[in-house]
Parts: structure tokens; C-alpha cells; sequence
């Protein structure tokens, strides 16, 4: 066997396996000037190590062709990180990790790796495979993701207030529930949904309008450009004067972030009706009306939906900052500007947390809307015969 | 049967006939930031009821700019024409004609059945009646089990049917076609001009239809117009006198070459002058 047929990231993780049985697990600690832990009193921790130094050789030879090749490298990558944590907090290591541990972290990082390439590579006809197979690699890559993020934070000792690591915010996450609850109402529920629909929709029908009246097109699409130049920084403290402090306010700032991308997609979508496919409407004696539901909005959707998305992620930042200028004492922006005052970090990052699931959803629901509802587009079309 | 007897003259043919379109003097011009461009000038012709009338000519010549001027889509600025006796503005609105562009242009968001039933759903008829008269036209180009099919998953030959049953779909007279098969290769052509001949042949419609093949339009014409570019105009029309159950063996017999021959004749004409 040559050497290019040997798989190296099984390689690489049997040698930093078997390097980090050597080095020392842990630091001194400062108080007592011992070790803080050894391998050899760690019996989990110790066959994980033994574990990914026998594999790691074992898949280094045999190769990883298969998923379920890919799937035991992950299993055991998966013990490994247990072990890992275990170790950190059970074991005292957290704050005082020696090489050792980071080369074992390193081995984890190359079976992950490798254990992943071969899923995502993974194709398969039959669907139910395919779409598992599809949601397993983001998945697994987040969960490593956050692993490093844990292990990093708590085996070099960072402190709380530069960065909590994720099991933390979780936990203020689970514990803080009522409050989150009360906050994604008052920012998602009140002021980005009611902001959202009035901005879009307001945008929507102005459009048409636009396109119909060709003096609006003229003088109201470079001043439409203009408000949407406006820095929302400075819009905001205006709105919570006009609006007063409640979600009305924040809408009123949302309006103004998404009524511009919707205009503009609008009328380009309004356009994108072909020449050929407007004639055909003037050979039936189509009236404006019944080419503007038959052929034009169908044909703008695809515009219009590009500007839902983007409008989706820009309602939130807009509420979320426009928040941080007064409000009731409550609401997603209001908790962030406040507890990082207060230095719990952990909430604010729980806060953080909410806003990117809110966010996610909010963008993954449009985007799901917009397959249904364009389905015919060339970039959707799935071949049935 | 003599090549006289097959091909006449338009002005020895008896007008018995209703005439569908009337024209007289017609002309075009096109303002452009160059200078004007003639596009039509000076055309007469008169297509009578019944009749399959084919506008042959190199491109620019202005034979779609003429259909476009029968269909409304263009206004003639200079000379008359009548479309039923009205203008072709009044005609339009009465839904007087369909029409059959280059591009099959169906609607991607909508099924077979509900592009064919487009227009009848503009025209405002019944549900019922739109699925019944759908399944009709789509019947005629032999697309029915197709209706719930997606423009896109059809080839390129049965979306051009499909386009073509949308044109027949409110049973309009008249039948404007724009080079419809052009774009298609020439094994489907044939077939596509036998069924269109076979649908002229039954249903006694009256045809336009433009095309830039000489073997198309002495194969499928009751009259041939032949025309020349700038300005576009009518060099010969040629009326043929071929049954109209015709199969595609016509191509081999004399009068039908003789008659090719005259059309080719007419187009080098028209190029002579030009150069």
C-alpha cells in the first residue's frame, strides 16, 4: 500500500491519539503545584483516547469509503466529546487543559472532519436517505461547532464576560424561558411581524401604482432610494419620539428599512413580463387589470419574494436596534442593551440566540412560501414525467 | 393536370368569396433615431374566407410586421385595411383572430389545460364550458392527456401545439401564425403541417401564416404571397390549386416544383432590385 492511498485525516487523529497519551493531560495548578489530573486516573477518558488511536490506525489502512465507515468514525468522535467535556468540568481540567488534551481535541477535529466529508458525499435516490443524509452534515458541523466553542472557552479559562461558552447561554436559555417569551413577543410578535406586513405591503401596492403612473416612477423611485439611504441609527430616536415607546414606534422604523427593497423589486418584477407574453394578452383583448393578475404579478413573484427574504432579516435587525432607543421594559433589543449593562453576558447571548432562531425561521417560513408559490421558476423545478 | 390550370393569377380568380382582410395601400414607417425605416409600403391584398395565405420572404422583408398590422399589435401608418369589414383595432377586441407567435410563449406557472383555456378565462366564460372547449383544442393537436403537464416538461414540438391549441381554443376564424415552426426541426414540421392541414381542411378557417420556407408555404398555401424587403412589399401572389386533403407526396410532383420555382424566381426578384 502507498502512501497517497493511506487516509491522512485518520492518520492525523491516530497520531495526535497516541500523542496525547504522552503529554500531560493538564496544567499546574497554581495553589497546590500538582498536576491537575492524569490520564491514567480518568478510565473514560482513557479508553476514548485508546479508542481513536485504534481506529485512527485501523481507518488509516481500510480507508473510509462507506457512510457506515463515516458513521462509526463519528460515533466514536461522539464518545470522544463526551469523554472531553467530562473531563473539563468533572475532573477539574477546565481552565488548566495541557497538550495533551488539545492534541486529543485535535484527533476528534480530523475523525469529525473526515466522518462528515464522507456524509456529505453522500448520494443516494432514495429520498428518505438523501434528505437525512442532507440534514445530518449541517447538523453535526453546528454540534462540532459549538463542542469547539465549549471546549475552547472552559479548557483556556476565558472569562464569562469576553465569552460564555454555549452550555451557559443554554442554560440561561432554559431558565429564563418566561422572560425570552415575553421579549420575542414584544420584538417579534408586536413589532417585527406588524412592521414587516404594513412595509411590504405598503411597498407592494405602491409599486403597482408606480408602474401604472409613469410621473411616480419619475419622482418617487429616487426619492424611495433616498429614505432608503436613510442611517436607521438616526431614523430611530425620531420614530420613538413620533410613536412613543411601545412596538409602534419599531414598526415605524421597519417600514422605512423594508419599504425601499420591496418597491424596487417590485417594479423590476412588474417588468419582467416578456414582450411575446404581453402581445399574446393584447391579441385577447386583456384589459390592465386582467394582465396585471394573469401575467405581470405572476411573472414579478420570484422579484417580489427575493425582496420578502432579504426583508425578513432586515425587520429584525431594524426592531432589535431600534429598541436600543427606548421602550417599554421589555423586548429583545431593550434585554441586550440592559444586561450587557448589567454584565450578565450569558443573557444577552441567550438574546442572541432567540433573535438568529426568529430570524432563521422567519427567513426559512418566506423561503418555503416562495417554493410552494413559484414552483414553475426554472430554479425550483423538480422533472415529473 | 397543367401547370395553368394549378396556379392563376390573383386578378382572374372570381371574387365570390367574403373577404376576410382587405387591404389597400398600406404602408409603415417606422420613426428611428437613424431616420425613418419602411417597413410596409404601398401592399394590397385581400385574403378571402376560407383561404390558407402564406407571406414568404427573406427576413425584414416585413411580412410579420404586416401580420402584426392584420393583429392590431402595429399600427399601419398609411393606406387601409379591414379586418371583417371593421378595423383591425374593433376586430381585436372582438376577439376576431388568434394568433400563433414564433415562440410557443405559454405561461411557466400554469398547466397545459389552463394555457389553452387563457383566453376563454379573459373572455369570461364558464368554467365548464373552458375545460370542455380545453379538451377540444387540445384533442385537434393531439395533446389530450397533457393537461396537467407543466410547459416545461413538454418538448419544444408539443409546446408549440400546445400554443397553437391556445389560438384555437375560442374557435376565432381567423388564424394568424408567425413563423410557428421554425424553431423546430424538419421531421417535426412535416407532421406539424400535415395535422395544421388536416385542422384547415376540417374546419374551414381562414390561415396567415408566415414562414421563410418556400417547400412550407407551397405545401400548405391556397395562396402564396411573396414578398421583398426595404421597402417591404408584394411581388407575386400565387394561387395554388391543390385539394385540401393533400399529403406531403405533392412535394414531388411537377406543379408543385413549378410552382416552388416561381416563388424562388419572385424572392431573387425582389433581391435584384434591392442591390
Amino acid at each position: 500500500m502507498t502512501w497517497t492511498k493511506l487516509d491522512k485525516f485518520c492518520l492525523v487523529a491516530a497520531i495526535a491519539a497516541l500523542l496525547a497519551l504522552i503529554f500531560p493531560l493538564a496544567g499546574v495548578d497554581g495553589d497546590t503545584g500538582k498536576q491537575v489530573a492524569f490520564v491514567g486516573d480518568i478510565p473514560g477518558f482513557a479508553v476514548a483516547m485508546a479508542l481513536c488511536v485504534i481506529a485512527g490506525s485501523a481507518f488509516t489502512w481500510l480507508g473510509v469509503g462507506s457512510v457506515t465507515a463515516g458513521m462509526v468514525i463519528l460515533a466514536i468522535a461522539v464518545f470522544g466529546c463526551w469523554q472531553a467535556i467530562s473531563v473539563l468540568y468533572d475532573y477539574g481540567v477546565a481552565g488548566y487543559a495541557g497538550p495533551g488534551f488539545w492534541l486529543f481535541i485535535v484527533s476528534l477535529w480530523a475523525f469529525v472532519w473526515r466522518g462528515i466529508d464522507v456524509i456529505a458525499n453522500f448520494h443516494s435516490l432514495d429520498r428518505t436517505k438523501q434528505h437525512l443524509a442532507n440534514f445530518v452534515v449541517p447538523v453535526a458541523f453546528g454540534v462540532w461547532l459549538l463542542f469547539v466553542w465549549e471546549v475552547v472557552v472552559s479548557g483556556f479559562g476565558v472569562p464569562q464576560v469576553l465569552l460564555p461558552p454555549p452550555s451557559m447561554i443554554g442554560e440561561r436559555f432554559v431558565n429564563s424561558t418566561d422572560i425570552l417569551a415575553a421579549d420575542f413577543h414584544q420584538t417579534f410578535v408586536k413589532a417585527v411581524l406588524s412592521g414587516y406586513v404594513m412595509g411590504c405591503g405598503s411597498a407592494f401596492i405602491v409599486a403597482i401604482a408606480v408602474d401604472r403612473v409613469p410621473f411616480l416612477k419619475r419622482g418617487l423611485l429616487p426619492l424611495g432610494n433616498m429614505v432608503s439611504a436613510l442611517p436607521i441609527i438616526g431614523v430611530a430616536p425620531i420614530m420613538v419620539m413620533w410613536f412613543g415607546f411601545d412596538w409602534q414606534s419599531k414598526a415605524a422604523v421597519i417600514v422605512i428599512m423594508t419599504f425601499f427593497p420591496m418597491l424596487v423589486n417590485t417594479v423590476t418584477g412588474l417588468n419582467a413580463a416578456g414582450k411575446l407574453e404581453k402581445d399574446l394578452m393584447a391579441t385577447y383583448a386583456s384589459g390592465y387589470w386582467s394582465t396585471l393578475f394573469r401575467l405581470r404579478l405572476p411573472a414579478a413573484m420570484p422579484f417580489v419574494f427575493n425582496a420578502l427574504k432579504i426583508n425578513s432579516t432586515l425587520a429584525l435587525i431594524g426592531a432589535i436596534v431600534a429598541e436600543f432607543f427606548g421602550t417599554p421594559i421589555v423586548g429583545m433589543g431593550f434585554r441586550i442593551s440592559t444586561e450587557v449593562g448589567r454584565m450578565n453576558i450569558d443573557m444577552v447571548w441567550a438574546e442572541i440566540a432567540l433573535a438568529a432562531l426568529a430570524g432563521t425561521a422567519f427567513y426559512g417560513a418566506v423561503a418555503y412560501i416562495e417554493r410552494k408559490a413559484t414552483s414553475w421558476h426554472p430554479s425550483f423545478r423538480v422533472r415529473r414525467h | 393536370m397543367t401547370l395553368k390550370q394549378v396556379v392563376n393569377n390573383v386578378a382572374e380568380m372570381p371574387a365570390s368569396k367574403k373577404a376576410v382582410v382587405d387591404i389597400k395601400k398600406l404602408s409603415l414607417t417606422f420613426q428611428t433615431a437613424d431616420g425613418p425605416v419602411y417597413a410596409l409600403s404601398d401592399v394590397d391584398l385581400t385574403i378571402e374566407e376560407g383561404d390558407f395565405v402564406s407571406f414568404i420572404g427573406p427576413s425584414g422583408c416585413g411580412k410579420t410586421t404586416l401580420l402584426r398590422v392584420i393583429a392590431d399589435l402595429e399600427q399601419a401608418t398609411g393606406g387601409e385595411i379591414s379586418i371583417n369589414g371593421v378595423t383591425p383595432h374593433e376586430a381585436r377586441e372582438k376577439r376576431a383572430y388568434g394568433y400563433v407567435f414564433q415562440a410557443p410563449a405559454l405561461l411557466p406557472w400554469r398547466s397545459i389545460e389552463r394555457n389553452v383555456t387563457l383566453p376563454l378565462e379573459i373572455m369570461e366564460i364558464s368554467k365548464e364550458e373552458r375545460v370542455k372547449r380545453a379538451q377540444e383544442a387540445l384533442k385537434l393537436v393531439e395533446l389530450n392527456g397533457f393537461e396537467k403537464k407543466f410547459p416545461w416538461q413538454l418538448s419544444g414540438g408539443m409546446q408549440q401545439r400546445a400554443s397553437i391549441a391556445r389560438a384555437l381554443s375560442f374557435d376565432a376564424d381567423l388564424l394568424l401564425m408567425d413563423e410557428p415552426f421554425g424553431a423546430l426541426d424538419e421531421i417535426v414540421r412535416d407532421h406539424l403541417n400535415e395535422q395544421l392541414l388536416k385542422l384547415w381542411a376540417r374546419t374551414n378557417k381562414t390561415v396567415a401564416f408566415v414562414t421563410h420556407s418556400i417547400p412550407e408555404a407551397v405545401y400548405l398555401s391556397s395562396k402564396i404571397v411573396v414578398m421583398s424587403p426595404r421597402p417591404g412589399r408584394i411581388i407575386d401572389v400565387i394561387e395554388t390549386d391543390f385539394p385540401k386533403d393533400r399529403t406531403l407526396d405533392i412535394r414531388e410532383t411537377p406543379e408543385f416544383l413549378e410552382i416552388a420555382h416561381r416563388v424562388r424566381e419572385g424572392l431573387r426578384a425582389g433581391h435584384s432590385n434591392d442591390e
